[in-house]
């Protein structure tokens, strides 16, 4: 497939400028830029409280940046309601718990119906990405394996044609093959035209599939740039603490 | 069998109006998150609105019905949620629990000042002019059939909302998580909005429908929760289906017991307390899991210092006092129970503020107390007290015994349907034995209570008991002050911030909790005890749940972790009702208006106003001189008063004015700037860092 390449000259589908962010009077965020444009996967890497998730919630909405501008699609939309955010097509699954416990799988599946599409077709689209979640459609999703559990956050996100698809610490505690398998569905994604920005501490799995590769560390975008070798020797200096 | 089959279709009514009630628990609940105690209130509400429209106006019903079904319940569910809920949604369970306790009490005041109890007011069933049909040999009445049929109705709409519908779905998400059911589009506020309508909506229905077959009482109303809770628990607060079981159950077990139960002395309560009886039971044995919800935010509880609690306790005993030399006799029976009561709120302390059990039954257990005292101590016997304390903690401690299963919301509920076997059923009995032993309660009336002999002195003059009660909570203070600084007392902390943190730590949470139950029942029934010789005569009445929750809302306003809660909930839960009694008989349901408001505003504040008083006055307390100079101008006005210089008024107004002036010196007295409000990681931060930090941090490192 080309898409990527296309991408990478294309205008920019979400785009971050200047972003600070804090909580109470503790800044994290010390002005982020990042772009990503469609069909475009963006690995943002970093060590551990370095900002990344709450990167995504600002992207998302559900925080709100102390300054900076928020693009999506050429719209600004700094500081805009997350549920608005959601119906323009920003999909978050956040760390860890991209499900509710107590709802059925096909209560996801409905719930996704703001979208416009109606459940049978949502139902289709998802089962045929994953079949083991039809299987389980009456079940909390709660009781779900893990690796099932982040299945329907993913089926969730992509039965509404997401532009924007925000994926954070998807691989945190699955077996590698289940991850290579997740990243798998989430590059065809990318492959429809959607802008992808995942979230990882541990690189490896993640740079197989993604395009582009920036680096986050005490609150800025340190790093930017193709995900090659280079890219390796930048986050062990981060990650270690070496470039001062 | 005929009969079988009437009774039958009684319970099956019933039945059908506490699953009314209750899917409307289970509505707010899982929709929400609100365990709603004042659900029963609304339905009270409902009914009594219904009365005045229908038939203290004479509206034609369809449209009484309609305003109050589609108009005043919607409104009265959006005020709840606006303005009550909204605010404590992010803060625990606990919060949000007195927010609907206060509700629940303001409710019952409201309805008893705007609709006065001792009117009747008839309620006319519907279609009370049709005959009723038969089916089979058991006559139906339309009203029943029309129970019936609404609450099927009310089972599939409510069935098909919730599942197979977006907006139920949503409902249920955004319990599960707010945040991320926002990220998917979803809005938790018309959520919760949607389900309150929903809820409140039920609750009148099923309040109209109950009301003609039992009076229109307000607080016989408000206490169908407790049908409805044990029918929304069989469904664990969340299955319908299982609550609709749960309500059969009840509704079958109240109509039969009704019809079958022998005629003795001892079993009518039983009936009235069955429904709590099944609370009880079904709270022990169905298995509950919280909701998954925020993490509560902890109250600190303030730490007393030893001479703070010493001269905590010497006010008290000097307040004491003071008021014994200069009220009458009026005032110090109106003004006395103050102590007595504060001692029964003090109990909630360890408890409530240290332990994190909520109870809604320790005014209970103060009757019993209050009971054990009347019967030993008939002649004073001193001997007698201890052994009503005795009493009050083995109470406590089996109440703890199966209580260790259920936690937070589940213990409050859980006493309180203990709060109600006790007024409806144990109260109520007659006196009996037990194992050759001679048991008498409340001996179904009123029990005179002798003051207490002290070795050869009798004390039952008000001032006297006044002062004896004040010495006690200063003692029980001292004690709970003790409590707080000593290793259980931290062990209650922790075992409050974290049950298992503190299993791992060593401590046995088990043992904690029973002994923590004891001690606070033991407090309490001692306070109790003495509330009984103050009262002279008491009934069961005066312990019932619904006397419990005031003292419960006092004792959280004023802040359940301090101990001057004990002092602040006897003075704030006594006064205003004698203050306002000048004025006419309202003023007790207006007080406790004024006291469900007052828990409602302070919600916010889970600390309560206690802590700020503290800090108010601790300047003057610390001060070396101001201190004695505060206690000699007192003693010189009581002197004056004594040799009959100045007036009683006079007096009171001078020893305020005297205390209030000090307060201010010593708060301006106060030498050096106050001390650091940052925690010591925060300096550098919050604040700027300064040259003396760096002495300040390596003392505190060398000291250990
Ligand atoms: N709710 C919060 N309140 C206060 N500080 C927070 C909160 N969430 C995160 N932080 C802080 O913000 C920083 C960045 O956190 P986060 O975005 O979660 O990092 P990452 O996802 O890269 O591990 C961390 O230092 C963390 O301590
Ligand atoms: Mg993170």
């Amino acid at each position: 497939m080309t898409g990527a390449t296309a991408a990478d000259s294309a205008a920019p589908l979400l785009e971050l400028r200047g972003i600070k962010a804090a909580y109470d009077r503790i800044t994290v965020l010390h002005g982020v830029d990042l772009t990503v444009a469609a069909g475009q996967v963006v690995a943002l890497l970093g060590p551990n409280g370095a900002g990344k998730t709450t990167t995504l919630n600002v992207i998302a909405g559900a925080h709100r940046p102390s300054a900076g501008t928020l693009h999506l699609g050429g719209r600004d939309t700094t500081g805009a309601d997350p549920r608005d955010l959601a119906r323009a097509g920003v999909c978050l699954v956040p760390e860890g718990r991209g499900i509710f416990p107590n709802l059925t799988v096909r209560d996801h599946l409905r719930m996704m119906t703001f979208t416009g599409r109606d459940r049978p077709e949502i139902e289709e689209i998802a089962y045929a990405r994953f079949p083991v979640l039809a299987r389980c459609a009456h079940r909390p999703a709660g009781t779900l394996s893990g690796g099932q559990q982040q299945m329907l956050a993913l089926a969730r996100g992509l039965a509404t044609d997401p532009a924007v698809l925000l994926l954070d610490e998807l691989s945190m505690g699955l077996a590698p093959v289940v991850v290579a398998e997740l990243y798998e569905e989430v590059a065809q994604l990318a492959r429809q035209g959607i802008a992808v920005l995942v979230v990882e501490q541990f690189a490896a799995a993640v740079l197989k599939i993604a395009d582009h590769a920036a680096v986050l560390a005490r609150g800025r975008v340190q790093w930017q740039g193709h995900a090659d070798s280079s890219l390796h020797a930048e986050l062990s200096s981060y990650y270690l603490g070496s470039a001062a | 069998m005929e009969q079988f089959l009437t009774f039958g279709v009684v319970g099956l009514a019933t039945a059908a109006i506490y699953a009314i009630i209750g899917s409307g628990l289970v509505l707010t609940y899982t929709t929400a998150g609100v365990f709603n105690f004042a659900h029963g209130a609304a339905g009270m509400m409902a009914a009594f609105a219904y009365w005045q429209l229908a038939f203290g106006w004479g509206w034609p019903v369809p449209l009484a019905l309609a305003v109050v079904l589609l108009v005043l319940a919607p409104a009265f569910a959006l005020f709840v949620e606006r303005v009550l809920m909204r605010p404590v949604q992010s803060l625990g369970e606990a919060e949000r629990l007195v927010m609907t306790v206060a509700l629940l009490t303001g409710c019952i005041a409201l309805a008893r000042w705007i609709w006065d109890p001792n009117t009747p007011r008839p309620l006319r069933p519907f279609f009370a002019d049709q005959p009723a049909f038969h089916l089979g040999p058991a006559p139906v009445t339309w009203h029943q059939a029309l129970t019936l049929g609404v609450a099927a109705l009310i089972a599939a709409g409510l069935w098909l909302l919730l599942n197979h519908t977006r907006a139920g779905t949503e409902m249920r998400a955004c319990v599960d998580d707010r945040a991320l059911a926002r990220l998917t589009g979803a809005s938790p506020q018309r959520a919760a909005r949607f389900a309150w309508i929903l809820a409140t909506q039920l609750a009148a229905v099923g309040g109209i429908l109950i009301a003609p077959n039992i009076a229109l009482d307000a607080q016989q109303l408000s206490l169908l929760i407790v049908s409805a809770y044990t029918a929304a628990v069989f469904g664990r607060l969340r299955s319908l289906p299982l609550t609709f079981l749960g309500a059969l159950v009840v509704g079958w077990l109240e109509s039969y017991l009704t019809g079958y139960l022998p005629q003795n002395d001892y079993l009518p309560g039983l009936r009235l307390a069955a429904p709590a009886l099944l609370l009880f039971l079904a709270l022990l044995v169905f298995p509950h899991r919280r909701l998954r919800g925020r993490e509560r935010r902890l109250v600190r509880v303030p730490l007393p210092t030893p001479r703070g609690s010493l001269v905590f306790a010497g006010c008290v005993v000097l307040l004491a006092v003071l008021l014994a030399t200069v009220l009458d006799e009026e005032g110090l029976i109106s003004y006395g129970p103050a102590f007595s009561l504060g001692i029964v709120a003090l109990s909630y302390v360890p408890l409530a503020g240290y332990a994190g059990q909520i109870s809604l039954c320790q005014l209970s257990i103060a009757g019993i107390g209050a009971v054990v005292w009347a019967h030993l101590g008939g002649a004073g016997q001193l001997w007698a007290l201890p052994a009503a304390v005795l009493v009050a903690a083995a109470v406590g401690a089996a109440i703890a015994v199966p209580a260790l299963r259920l936690s937070g919301i589940y213990l409050a509920l859980g006493t309180a349907a203990f709060a109600v076997i006790l007024d409806r059923w144990v109260f109520t009995l007659p006196s009996f034995e037990v194992l050759g032993v001679r048991i008498a309660l409340f001996d179904q009336g009123s029990v005179e209570v002798q003051g207490p002999n002290l070795f050869g002195w009798r004390l039952d003059s008000p001032a006297e008991l006044l002062v004896l009660s004040a010495v006690v909570m200063a003692a029980s203070s001292l004690a709970v002050g003790w409590l707080r600084r000593g290793r259980f007392g931290r062990g209650l902390i922790a075992l409050r911030d974290s049950e298992a943190a503190y299993a791992t730590l060593g401590g046995r949470p088990l043992a904690a909790k029973v002994a923590v139950f004891a001690l606070s029942a033991a407090i309490a029934g001692l306070g109790g005890a003495l509330y009984g010789m103050q009262q002279r005569t008491v009934t069961a009445e005066q312990f019932n749940l619904l006397a419990n929750l005031p003292v419960f809302l006092v004792a959280v306003i004023g802040g359940l972790g301090a101990v001057g809660t004990g002092l602040f909930t006897g003075f704030a839960y006594i006064a205003p009702p004698h203050l306002l009694g000048h004025f006419g008989t309202w003023a007790h349901d207006v007080s406790t208006l004024g006291i469900a408001l007052a828990g409602m505003g302070l919600a916010h504040n889970p600390a309560g106003v206690v802590p700020g008083l503290r800090e108010e006055w601790a300047p003057l307390a610390r001060d070396r001189v101001l201190l004695p100079v505060a206690c000699g101008a007192l003693g010189l006005l009581w002197l004056l008063y004594g040799t009959g210089l100045i007036g009683g008024a006079i007096f009171l107004v001078a020893a305020v004015l005297v205390a209030v002036a000090l307060r201010i010196r010593a708060t301006a007295r106060q030498d050096g700037p106050p001390p650091a409000p940052d925690p010591v990681e925060w300096w550098g931060i919050r604040r700027p860092w300064r040259a003396e930090d760096r002495e300040v941090i390596a003392r505190g490192i060398a000291a250990g």
